[in-house]
């Protein structure tokens, strides 16, 4: 009897065709894939790897870049005990190729056709599908007004810097260490970082750790910020 | 200390879309058992077991469960009414 198969989604061989330093612990993946379908900012690949004796393990990364034919970046933070980020960010060599599947996620992404009033924020590597919004708005050439809060530990930790700096209307807090000469002291996001609510209320993305998220989320909400608006991404309980 | 050793159902996405033509982390779920409405991408995911369980973001209830064996991927939708796919 033929048997009914569900027809997954392909996993893809990518190949490493250029990469960046960020910081100290994290790296961007410049990674060309054949037959890419192109993707949405704010959605992810799920990356597997396979090593020699079959043992198999695959994580999900968030989408860097804007779309760009069959090119896509991938934004990968070291986390201490990593087996994936640390063979991402250390051990992964231009030319080499590992499995992706994807783009995945149809919620947490923001299409560049929309004029909304759009507020990002993003804790740690959670600012990395934000910047694939940031970008993918600069090409769209969108008029939609984006303003990002990013959450930092300390200015070494700052992803995308350079960027970030010749954009309008981005705020940088940090937790740990600021810069000299910094106002804000160092402290975890407070309700007097985020902006008041004005009405038409904003789509508000936010995505970080988990504890990030729901601090933040919490916060939009006693600040009169409707749930409808917020959409959220969560990283899991990572400290980084 | 609180417990926050989850993700949530975007982490999914890839896995679901194994079963699912359409993504479906947009679509919405009503909680057996508090009737709350949550999009797929808003349940609470916890994948420390042999497979992941998405619970219920405001009364913790199992809302539905994935997993792969060697030969199948079997979803467990227990804990929701419905599954409301925007198309």
């Amino acid at each position: 009897m033929p048997r009914v198969r569900a027809k997954p989604l392909p996993w893809r061989v990518a190949h490493l065709a250029d990469a960046r330093e960020e910081t100290a612990t994290a790296r961007t993946l410049v990674l060309q894939v054949d037959g890419w379908p192109g993707h949405l900012p704010g959605q992810h690949v799920d990356v597997r790897l396979t090593a020699e004796d079959g043992y198999s393990t695959q994580r999900s990364y968030s989408i860097a870049s804007a779309a760009d034919g069959e090119t896509i970046e991938l934004t990968v933070q070291l986390l201490p005990d990593g087996e994936v980020s640390s063979f991402l960010v250390q051990d992964y060599k231009i030319g080499d190729p590992i499995e992706l599947r994807g783009p995945v996620g149809g919620w947490f992404v923001w299409n560049p056709d929309d004029t909304q009033r759009v507020l990002l924020i993003g804790g740690g590597s959670g600012v990395v599908p934000l910047m694939s919004m940031v970008r993918a708005r600069r090409y769209a050439g969108s008029d939609a007004p984006f303003r990002l809060l990013y959450s930092a530990r300390t200015p070494a930790d700052v992803l995308y810097r350079d960027e970030l700096s010749r954009e309008d209307d981005i705020t940088l807090i940090y937790t740990r260490a600021a810069p000299t000469g910094f106002v804000r002291p160092p402290a975890r996001l407070t309700r007097l970082d985020l902006p008041l609510m004005v009405r038409p209320q904003p789509r508000i993305y936010v995505c970080g750790p988990t504890g990030f998220v729901e601090a933040v989320s919490g916060l939009l909400i006693d600040l009169g910020y409707d749930a409808m608006n917020i959409r959220t991404e969560r990283f899991g309980p990572s400290g980084v | 200390m609180t417990d926050l050793a989850y993700t949530d159902g975007n982490s999914i996405a890839g896995p679901l879309a194994e079963m699912f033509a359409l993504d479906i982390t947009g679509a919405s779920t009503v909680c057996v058992g508090c009737r709350q409405r949550s999009s797929v991408a808003e349940l609470r995911v916890y994948a420390a077991g042999p497979g992941s369980v998405a619970r219920c973001p405001a009364c913790g209830g199992v809302v539905l469960r994935y997993a792969r064996t060697p030969t199948n991927a079997v979803v467990d939708l227990r804990g929701t009414f419905s599954l409301s796919i925007p198309c």
